[in-house]
């Protein structure tokens, strides 16, 4: 294959039903937005997966480095005051 | 539409059914062959799409047409049992699959005809016709965002897939003059608010391919006279061989289920 | 669909990953084994790495070649809803194929490249697509079969370490029971049909159950390199493991057919409660897989002329893509 042939890679997110996120499912190749979604359609959706697709070119989603994870992420470990299972409060306080 | 129907011979009623039941199977069967062929795999699956959203039209169709009928024929009789006369289908749709560029003209040539007659046929004055193409509505209008979208990029593309396309258009352009030829069972029809009045499909046909091949840069074809009439029972060679294919085994197993 | 018999990576791939204590194959492996995703960007051993890439694309090979035995008889399937259902199972092995050579980029090779390695006859796929479909009960007995033995290795692969590839898994498993349940009763309408199709039925599974055991690979006492793939979770269960399960689930089957597998051999042991099968005959699966099956040559060149005659198509719209404004196809919603 010559590289003139290369279609490019979308990333494909869907919507399961009204009132969910969209949610990672996969790629396709196409050549365009508009092939992508049709590609995204008959691909991804053959069993009422979604309502909605949103397509992203992968060279365009910029990822955290898995390198950085620690301290992106660990920082935020040790904050259990953030949580509302931290605090002790009577069982006859209600509604709170 | 009328808003009267008069009574109408349930022959004709019938025969209208299964014009449109065959032109939906044959083009179905045709797209079906080339799931596992296409250009690329995502074609696959969009084919096998249309491919299955047709064949699952004719079945509502056929079941239709055998209620109207009342001899206990099933879409399979229909589909299987009839011989190459009897099938009623648009020469456009028998003609061969050729290259991916022949196959999106009569794809699109049949989508646009498709789009534009079931806009119509769903306030048909036949209630159970009116909700069939209601439904298949929904799905010819993404066949034809389909098709349409592929002509334009091979139309717009390269100078071979130009000239590629330009060519399969002037070799099926004398099948569409089909669509619209009105005689007078089209004519009983429409008086009878069964169907819309084709020279109305054809106007809006004509501005819609109009419009999209000039998108796709191509020429539109000047109009020829044409010498096969499918929905009358006139076909070209290419309908025998799809059938005897389709038709093998329920023809060499008489009576068996499958 | 996919046979596991497949995945034997070159020796000098495996490399032991924990070489260096507390180095980064070490700390992998541990990952690996408190059941942890890898993910794409994650550091992995090369050798890991290159399995992956030549499982996943040997099983998105297969997905795309094992289209065509089936294809065969779309256009000939007996009944209108026989048609739709095989249309839509053929259809699902292309999206099959789709969502795994998608897994398989994530890391780091191109889906061209795999199939140029497939169409250059470098890439394996799964011999079963060697065999022929020559009556219509050859596509009951493969949904039935071909897909059950499919099934039996594509569980365990839901939970396997590679997070993208577990996930596409988990939505080919899901779509997959349809293909073996239409299988089946396409065998049990045959069965229960003339004598003409009963002994149509026979015959496709006369032709398909050795090649089915087979689809489980080599017997464990000679496949030499399960044990890193089961190290790094990406088998779980042996070669033999898989086909004696197999066996024990479809004999029942087989009988409610009435239809009977061709082994003389096979008995109920009842104190190991299991079934007995004869020996497999490994010269032939050996032939089939050096490219001399029935059918190795008509595979490819249908992948070949498929991809040859597609090449002006795939040009022409990148070149209409190159030409066009960038498409607004609407905001994010």
């Amino acid at each position: 294959m010559t590289a003139s042939q290369l279609w490019p890679l979308y990333e494909i997110f869907i919507r399961a039903r009204g009132g969910l996120d969209h949610k990672h499912v996969g790629s396709i190749h196409a050549v365009d937005a508009r092939m992508a979604l049709e590609h995204a359609r008959d691909v991804y959706t053959r069993r009422l997966e979604g309502v909605s697709i949103w397509i992203v070119r992968s060279t365009d989603i910029i990822a955290s480095d898995p390198a950085d994870a620690d301290s992106l992420f660990e920082p935020a470990r040790d904050k259990v005051y953030r949580h509302p299972t931290f605090y002790e409060i009577p069982d006859e306080v209600k509604t709170l | 539409m009328s808003a009267q129907p008069r009574a109408l011979p349930s022959e004709a009623r019938i025969d209208y059914v299964l014009q449109l039941a065959d032109s939906n199977l044959i083009l179905g069967q045709q797209l079906g062959a080339l799931v596992g062929h296409a250009p690329a795999l995502e074609e696959d699956l969009g084919i096998a799409n249309t491919a299955l959203d047709l064949i699952g039209q004719a079945r509502h169709l056929y079941s239709y047409a055998a209620e109207v009928e009342g001899r206990g024929r099933t879409e399979d009789d229909f589909a299987f049992l009839r011989a190459e006369r009897d099938y009623r289908n648009l020469a456009l749709v028998e003609q061969p699959n050729g290259d991916f560029g022949q196959t999106i003209v009569r794809q699109v040539l049949f989508d646009a005809w498709q789009l534009e007659l079931y806009e119509r046929l769903q306030h048909s004055s036949d209630r159970r016709l009116a909700a069939i193409a209601a439904k298949g509505l929904k799905e010819t209008r993404y066949h034809f965002r389909y098709s349409g979208s592929w002509l334009v990029r091979l139309g717009d593309g390269t100078a071979e897939s130009h000239a590629r396309v330009q060519a399969a258009l002037e070799r099926l352009w004398p099948f569409t003059r089909e669509l619209f030829d009105e005689d007078d069972a089209d004519r009983e029809l429409a008086v009878a608010g069964l169907t819309p009045a084709l020279p109305a499909v054809e106007r809006a046909w004509s501005d819609r391919v109009s419009a999209l091949l000039a998108e796709a840069t191509l020429a539109r074809p000047a109009n020829t006279p044409f010498r096969w009439f499918g929905r009358r029972g006139v076909h070209t060679e290419h309908l025998g061989y799809i059938l005897a294919e389709m038709q093998h085994l329920p023809r060499t197993y008489p009576g068996a289920r499958w | 669909m996919y046979s596991q018999g497949l995945d034997n990576p070159p020796p000098e791939r495996m490399v032991p990953a924990a070489a260096v204590a507390g180095g980064p194959g070490e700390r992998f492996q541990l990952r690996v084994d408190a059941e942890e995703k890898i993910e794409p960007k994650d550091w992995m051993p090369d050798g890991y790495r290159q399995t992956l890439i030549r499982q996943i694309s040997q099983h998105a090979h297969s997905e795309i070649v094992g289209m065509l035995p089936e294809g065969n008889w779309i256009t000939r399937a007996p009944s209108l809803l026989r048609k739709c259902i095989l249309i839509a199972k053929v259809q699902d092995e292309g999206g099959h194929g789709a969502y795994l050579y998608s897994a398989a980029e994530t890391l780091g090779v191109s889906r061209e490249e795999l199939v140029d390695q497939l169409l250059s006859g470098k890439a394996k796929y799964s011999s079963i697509f060697n065999y022929p479909t020559p009556t219509w009960a050859d596509v009951g007995a493969i949904g039935w079969l071909v897909d059950g033995a499919a099934i039996m290795n594509q569980i365990p692969l839901c939970r396997c370490s590679y997070g993208p590839y577990a996930r596409a898994m988990v939505r080919v498993c899901r779509e997959e029971s349809f293909h073996q349940r239409q299988g089946y009763e396409i065998m049990l309408k045959l069965s229960q049909g003339t004598a003409a199709q009963r002994e149509m039925a026979q015959a496709a599974l006369n032709r398909w159950w050795w090649p089915s055991l087979m689809m489980f690979g080599p017997s464990d006492n000679d496949s030499k390199h399960s044990t890193q793939s089961m190290r790094w979770k990406i088998k779980r269960f042996s070669n033999d493991e898989l086909r004696q399960k197999f066996v024990d689930f479809t004999i029942p089957q087989a009988d409610y057919l009435g239809l009977k597998v061709p082994d003389p051999e096979l008995r109920w042991d009842a104190g190991a409660d299991c079934y007995r099968f004869g020996p497999i005959d490994w010269t032939e699966f050996d032939e089939v897989l050096k490219g001399h099956g029935p059918c190795n040559r008509e595979r490819l060149d249908a992948r070949r002329k498929a991809h040859a005659e597609g090449a002006w198509v795939r040009e022409a719209a990148l070149a209409y893509a190159a030409k066009s404004r960038p498409a607004t196809a609407g905001r994010a919603a």
